[in-house]
């Protein structure tokens, strides 16, 4: 059985359906990529995925040991966060806590599991500074290091390079990439960086009002749909 | 130098300035560890809100002739900052308008019902004392201290309490939710205490000026740390310290308690803002 399975979903704000007929599954060890332009549904999609959303039809299923709350979520920075006092090593205990239980404080292996995930993330030496005074591509590894202490199954990035320059940006990708590759994380990344796509992923959702494909990239590639969008960014593999 | 140090200790013989004291450090250090958290979320402007609700159902309860206000202002306000705070994102009408609505109606409504129905010859000194907290600190009772010491041993509980998880949902709530704390819960905590602190401080420094309260400490504290933890130890140091020399001033100035402590406040942010940009 896969990870995580979509059964024909259709998803929706108040009745106004944003996205349907979405169905696809991802098995363990995948590089799912999501395009699709803006108002396509994939931040609402991300909602469901994450069970913070009930779809208006259809079901969204997890599987293989994996639950709905083991998702690791890399979000897109909000607002409070830019002046937010917090240090490094608090923001990525903070992804344990749904390990506590009722627990309320973390326990010493807890803490070490931690400092791991920051060594992983090469943030190390950062632990004690102040998280609104990093690189935005420091704050990202902070943040996926909070993401790998709430799972180490499947990871679920939401533009994870946008208002990075580009070398930041391939040094994010190339992580995200070891991530996939050597440890074996399913991830599921959004983006509007086709090139990206399907340079990485190994399968390609591409949605609009309804899903215009769902495949391998190598498929992806070979469609009408796929060579414009590549095209069109100025993307060649 | 010594003639104060003589009429200080003199005054801190008597119980008024004792409970006082005690009522005033702690509804600071209550006030000061939910400020933080406030701040951060963009709710400062809640306590003034919440303040006016608590003034409304103060002067419904006046009316109504009820002995202990308590009893009716405490669950009004508590179920006002529910619907504020937890229904968040969600309401219609958005966080900043809906606060400004309620908030106004209530203080609109609670000084037309005081005119119209007060039996008192004296609305508009009722009314100050109420928006300004004036002498309401002094004159404590007993029993008016015990019920604040047992609330703010509460609220200090649940906050060391869910001291994480209140950090996880004040940073990024759509995190914790998605790997399965119930965000929510939390939130509605946080409403609940809020609620519970406002009706507390608004004996020491009145409706008006609790916004001061559960702001500066946590907004000084911002400037010059920058952990979550360390912001919430030095915003409850300040904000008691704050407090403590407020009242005393007050006392020996024969100032209003409430305003000394905000202007107090004021200076202490002032100092930090400095200590902050020179870092």
């Amino acid at each position: 059985m896969a990870q995580l399975i979509c059964n024909d979903v259709k998803l929706g704000y108040e009745g106004k359906t944003v996205t349907e007929h979405l169905t696809f599954e991802v098995n363990a060890g995948d590089y799912l990529c999501i395009v699709g332009e803006n108002g396509a549904g994939k931040s609402t999609l991300i909602k469901a995925l994450l069970g913070l959303k009930a779809p208006m039809s259809g079901e969204i299923l997890t599987g293989e040991d994996l639950k709905s709350t083991e998702i690791g979520y890399l979000p897109q920075q909000t607002l409070i966060q830019k002046d937010f006092p917090a240090s490094v090593r608090e923001i990525v205990l903070s992804g344990l806590l749904n390990k506590c239980g009722m627990r309320p404080f973390y326990t010493k292996a807890q803490k070490e599991y931690a400092e791991k995930q920051m060594e992983r993330m090469n943030i190390s030496h950062l632990a004690k500074r102040c998280y609104r005074e990093l690189s935005g591509g420091q704050q990202q590894r902070v943040l996926l290091a909070r993401a790998l202490c709430a799972t180490g199954k499947m990871l679920l990035l939401d533009e994870p390079v946008s208002g990075l320059d580009p070398k930041v940006t391939a040094e994010m990708y190339s992580l995200i990439e070891k991530l996939n590759r050597e440890d074996g994380i399913t991830v599921i990344m959004v983006s509007h960086d086709i090139n990206a796509a399907v340079n990485y992923a190994s399968h390609i959702l591409h949605i609009s009002s309804t899903p215009l494909f769902f495949g391998t990239k190598e498929d992806y590639i070979k469609t009408d749909i796929g060579k414009a969008f590549t095209c069109q960014t100025g993307g060649a593999v | 130098m010594m003639e104060m140090i003589a009429k200080l200790s003199e005054y801190l013989q008597f119980p008024f300035v004792q409970r006082a004291l005690i009522v005033g450090v702690l509804i600071a250090l209550c006030s000061s560890l939910l400020g933080v958290t406030l701040v951060l979320k963009r709710f400062s402007f809640i306590g003034d809100g919440l303040s006016h609700v608590a003034f409304g159902a103060m002067a419904v309860a006046g009316i109504a002739g009820l002995t202990n206000e308590m009893i009716l202002v405490l669950p009004v306000t508590v179920i006002a900052a529910i619907v504020l705070l937890a229904t968040g994102g969600k309401a219609k009408i958005k966080g900043d308008a809906s606060l400004a609505m309620l908030s106004v109606a209530s203080l609109g409504i609670g000084y037309l019902l005081l005119n119209v129905f007060s039996s008192s010859g004296n609305v508009s000194g009722d009314v100050c004392t109420t928006l300004f907290g004036s002498t309401s600190i002094l004159t404590l009772s007993e029993s008016d201290v015990w019920l604040c010491i047992a609330m703010s041993l509460i609220v200090i509980l649940v906050f060391v309490f869910f001291y994480n998880r209140i950090f996880a949902v004040t940073f990024d709530e759509t995190f914790t939710s998605a790997t399965g704390t119930r965000a929510n819960l939390y939130n509605l905590l946080i409403a609940v205490i809020t609620a519970i602190i406002i009706v507390l401080a608004m004996n020491l420094v009145g409706s008006l000026l609790i916004s001061a309260l559960v702001i500066f400490p946590a907004l000084s504290a911002m400037r010059v740390f920058k952990s979550f933890r360390s912001v919430v130890i030095c915003s409850a140091a300040v904000s008691v310290l704050c407090s403590l020399t407020g009242i005393l001033v007050s006392i020996m100035a024969s100032t209003p308690v409430g305003s000394t402590i905000v202007a107090i406040d004021i200076a202490v942010f002032a100092v930090f803002y400095i200590i902050g940009k020179k870092g």
